[in-house]
């Protein structure tokens, strides 16, 4: 199998139908995503696939080798992504062990809408849960990448 | 008052596989013995916590607590920091090995900061206080005239300065001093303690770089998933492994034979196949064929067993736990009798990281690494499994991924250990989020009754209480079938009511599944049961619920039930150093009520509930804000007040708050475990789901009450009030009055 993971060609010596998550934890040493569930009702192993966030439990290496993926290692070189910094800045983490799959997810939603409403940001992350409760925070490090955006206009005034 | 004194380096590399230099500073509990007696610990010794100053600056803070979210890595080396003026910014912690020297590493209870948080700042005040003398020997003048101050000693009469890094050697070669000198800062000066410092995992965290239970990996290591009995204490009666063999990358299938006796800590009976990787482990499993033998729990059935203990505590007394004047008797006088029965479910932790844990075997040695809040019971379980020496069983904790009460048992690691001494090669395993739900220590279901007299003025004359559920200890001794006094400390026994008569009385109720302890433990059905019950009385007597609640507790006073008749366990600490004192009650609840408009008029469907339980020394109110429209139910707003005493870092008290009552309101709207046949009727998030975000109100506020009291419990005490909030919020809305968990039977959520 060939995949393109975090730009980088990679090729596996695996089953076309097992699961990117376990190639990606057991056999590349990409462990920033994480298992779960082992069903696609939790998140925790979000990736993106060509750009759309996809649970990595649920896609097959065969699907995989169809795009391009990104892991959270590969989100940014330095942590600088802004939804990174944010978190960081509204210490959103508990336990932190979803939290890569939340910050898969968001980083996806914000790709494609950069301005999400709350209800939009609630559906969009309804997907990925958190045992610890980080809910508010998450949601408030998402508003802050685009409402940090949006009020530098009115500042000027 | 507490000791420290200095540690060897082969000390310091037993307890933290990390090989120290210059300065390392250990500490012992309780005071009293020799201080010289360290290196071979005299009896009665615990060492709990100790320091280390690098030459090259760096001081490191042992943290030998296990993180499974609390923050607590960072927040007891923060008051290390603060007393011993080092510079949070070159301060690196270290995670501790399994050791019984460091005294209990048990991180459960709400207890880290309030056992450790004296014995934290001595230890930064000792080592403050050597880096002073090793300057003061340094430059030739009194310690008097040297003075730590970020990171440095600095000589009060001239412009001379020394780094901590520089002091090290020296200071390494000091006698320590005699604890009286440890003088320990005055709040005014604290630098750290109170202070937002973020989490020391946190740029981890958000790079994908942090390292959980499952995140281990070794060498040569396999991967193992096991098949374990669907109910309690069934065996193998036969198995076919030759379709899992077949699956690439099998290597083996291992029987795992339960050990005779109770449930305890032994892993449960199974078939572990292992493989090279994990999906080959899983695939494998899937291909077993195994048939159990039945075991006296294998025809239990949760709903029957509910509805028997629900019988059980109307039927009639049961045996007397607490007694305080004639409840009868007030009852028959009353103008107004009220009962009610109330029962909640079996609920399952179901933390994100399932349990997973690593093992190496080599010779008479055995190292594991895994996320457990036990790490010494995970050393002593895998040397008795193994027959290895205790010394000879190295415990890494990882970061945990949530546990919840649930990793403080080590049968996980006992599985790994067992099968990577099995198969001669390191081993993972990895619970699938199915064994995680079907495998669990349970939380325990329960059924109250509850029965009060109300007098011509609405005040409550009599308290009857009654409750059963399947008591912790039955995991260990199937013969407790009733709950102890610990339990029913737990928010039961312990109400703070001023009522003249009260009784309480437990019930019998053997345990058909292990039963564990999570986040809250028993204060989650009695805060339920006692919560609603207040509410229905208050709407009963025609009062305010929090008027109502306020009157019911009384006036301000220090509780001690030993007069009658109850042996209350205040959390294992003694009422003189945490008292229970019903004004910090009263006080969350008034605060409570200052902060949100409580008494409002609301649209037709909405309404305000509230509850308030004292749980771990510390008190917390809440009050949910509902909705409730064509059968859909909706939380709007969660409110809570903490006084949790001093408090060492205020932003992860708020975030135990905000994520506490998420916990609680995800219990009260959806959770439940249900047995049919003896097997779990739940086994992934689709069927037993947690709080979503689209669940979550879009308010959630958390209020800390400023105080100097000792640090009381922090991760538990926000959720037991919540589940009694929302349901009393329903009936303020509705007019419907729940008295079955979770809501989600009664209403869409």
């Amino acid at each position: 199998m060939k995949l393109t993971i975090n730009g980088k060609t990679v090729e596996l010596d695996a089953e076309p139908d097992m699961p990117l998550l376990w190639a990606l934890r057991d056999m590349l040493g990409l462990r920033g995503t994480k298992y779960a569930c082992g069903m696609g009702v939790c998140g925790s192993c979000t990736v993106h696939l060509d750009g759309e966030a996809v649970r990595s439990c649920q896609l097959t290496l065969e699907g995989a080798a169809e795009g391009e993926i990104t892991t959270i290692e590969g989100l940014s070189e330095d942590g600088s992504h802004p939804l990174q910094v944010a978190w960081r800045e509204h210490n959103v983490p508990q336990c932190g062990y979803c939290q890569p799959g939340q910050i898969m997810s968001a980083s996806a939603l914000l790709a494609a809408n950069a301005a999400p409403s709350d209800t939009e940001i609630n559906n969009m992350m309804a997907g990925n849960l958190c045992r610890c409760g980080t809910y508010p925070r998450i949601r408030a490090a998402i508003k802050s990448t685009f409402a940090n955006a949006a009020a530098a206009p009115e500042d000027e005034q | 008052m507490n000791i420290v004194s200095k540690l060897s380096r082969r000390r310091f590399l037993q307890l933290t596989g990390i090989s120290a230099s210059g300065l390392v500073l250990g500490g012992i509990l309780p005071a009293g013995g020799s201080l010289a007696g360290i290196l071979d610990r005299p009896a009665g010794k615990e060492l709990n916590i100790f320091v280390s100053v690098t030459p090259d600056g760096t001081v490191e803070i042992i943290a030998h607590r296990s993180e499974m979210g609390t923050g607590i890595r960072t927040g007891l080396p923060q008051v290390v920091a603060d007393e011993m003026e080092a510079d949070w910014h070159r301060v690196k912690v270290i995670q501790a090995l399994a050791n019984t020297e460091y005294g209990s590493q048990n991180t459960d209870g709400s207890r880290s900061v309030r056992d450790f948080y004296t014995v934290m700042r001595q230890m930064g005040a000792v080592a403050k206080h050597m880096l002073e003398q090793a300057a003061a020997d340094t430059w030739d003048v009194e310690i008097s005239e040297c003075v730590a101050r970020n990171h440095a000693v600095h000589h009060l009469n001239s412009n001379r300065h020394l780094g901590f890094g520089e002091l090290a050697q020296r200071a390494a070669r000091l006698e320590t001093p005699e604890p009286e000198s440890a003088v320990l800062k005055s709040a005014d000066d604290f630098r750290y303690i109170g202070s937002s410092i973020p989490i020391v995992d946190l740029e981890d965290i958000t790079l994908g770089k942090a390292v959980y239970g499952t995140d281990v990996h070794l060498p040569d290591m396999l991967y193992a998933s096991i098949e374990r009995s669907p109910w309690l204490q069934g065996k193998i009666a036969s198995y076919d492994a030759a379709e899992a063999k077949k699956v690439k990358g099998v290597l083996d299938v291992v029987e795992l034979k339960a050990e005779p006796g109770p449930p305890g800590f032994n892993p449960i009976e199974g078939v572990a196949v292992i493989a090279t990787n994990t999906f080959s482990a899983q695939r494998g499993r899937e291909k077993l064929s195994i048939n159990w033998s039945e075991s006296a729990h294998s025809e239990h059935n949760s709903s029957d067993y509910l509805d028997e203990l629900a019988g059980r505590v109307k039927g009639g007394p049961g045996k007397v736990r607490r007694e305080r004047g004639e409840v009868d008797a007030a009852l028959a006088e009353a103008e107004t009798v009220v009962e009610a029965s109330y029962r909640t479910p079996y609920l399952a932790h179901a933390s994100m990281e399932p349990p997973v844990a690593t093992a190496r075997v080599e010779g008479d040695r055995c190292e594991v690494w895994a996320p457990t809040q036990g790490p010494q019971a995970t050393q002593r379980e895998v040397a008795r499994a193994l027959k290895l020496e205790i010394e000879n069983v190295t415990v890494h904790v990882t970061l945990l991924g949530g546990a919840f009460g649930r990793k403080s048992k080590p049968d996980f690691s006992i599985e790994a250990a067992r099968l990577a001494a099995h198969v001669g090669k390191p081993v993972q395993v990895l619970w699938t989020r199915e064994d995680d739900i079907r495998h669990d220590y349970f939380h325990a279901c329960s059924a109250q009754y509850y029965k009060a007299g109300l007098d011509h003025e609405g005040t409550v004359t009599a308290w009857l209480a009654r409750e059963a559920a399947p008591p912790i200890p039955a995991t260990f001794d199937p013969g407790v079938t009733m709950m102890s006094s610990g339990g029913l400390s737990q928010g039961f026994a312990n109400v703070p009511f001023v009522t003249p008569n009260l009784r309480m009385e437990s019930h019998e109720a053997p345990a058909h599944v292990r039963i564990g302890w999570l986040r809250s433990v028993y204060n989650i059905p009695y805060a339920f049961g006692v919560g609603s019950f207040v509410d229905e009385l208050a709407h009963a007597a025609g009062k305010d619920p929090a008027e109502f609640w306020l009157e019911l507790i009384g006036r301000d006073r220090l509780l001690d039930f030993s007069d009658e008749g109850f042996d209350y366990s205040n959390y294992g600490r003694s009422l003189a150093d945490f008292p229970y004192d019903t004004a910090r009650t009263k006080g969350v609840l008034r605060k409570l009520v200052d902060s949100i408009p409580w008494g409002e008029i609301l649209p037709s469907g909405q309404g305000w509930g509230l509850s308030v339980a004292h749980s771990f020394l510390s008190d917390v109110a809440v009050a949910s804000k509902v909705e409730v429209k064509d059968g859909r139910l909706k939380v709007l707003e969660l409110h809570g007040v903490i006084d949790a005493g001093r408090v060492v870092n205020p932003d992860r008290v708020h975030a135990q708050m905000e994520g506490g009552m998420i916990f609680g309101m995800s219990l009260a709207l959806n959770g439940e475990i249900t047995f049919a046949e003896g097997k779990t009727g739940q086994f992934n998030f689709h069927n037993y789901p947690i709080a979503r975000m689209d669940q979550t109100p879009a308010i959630i506020r958390s209020h800390i009450t400023p105080s100097t009291a000792a640090p009381s419990g922090v991760g538990e005490p926000p959720t037991p009030p919540v589940a009694p909030s929302i349901a009393n919020a329903v009936f303020a809305a509705t007019g419907k009055r729940i008295r079955e968990l979770p809501l989600g039977k009664h209403f869409d959520v």
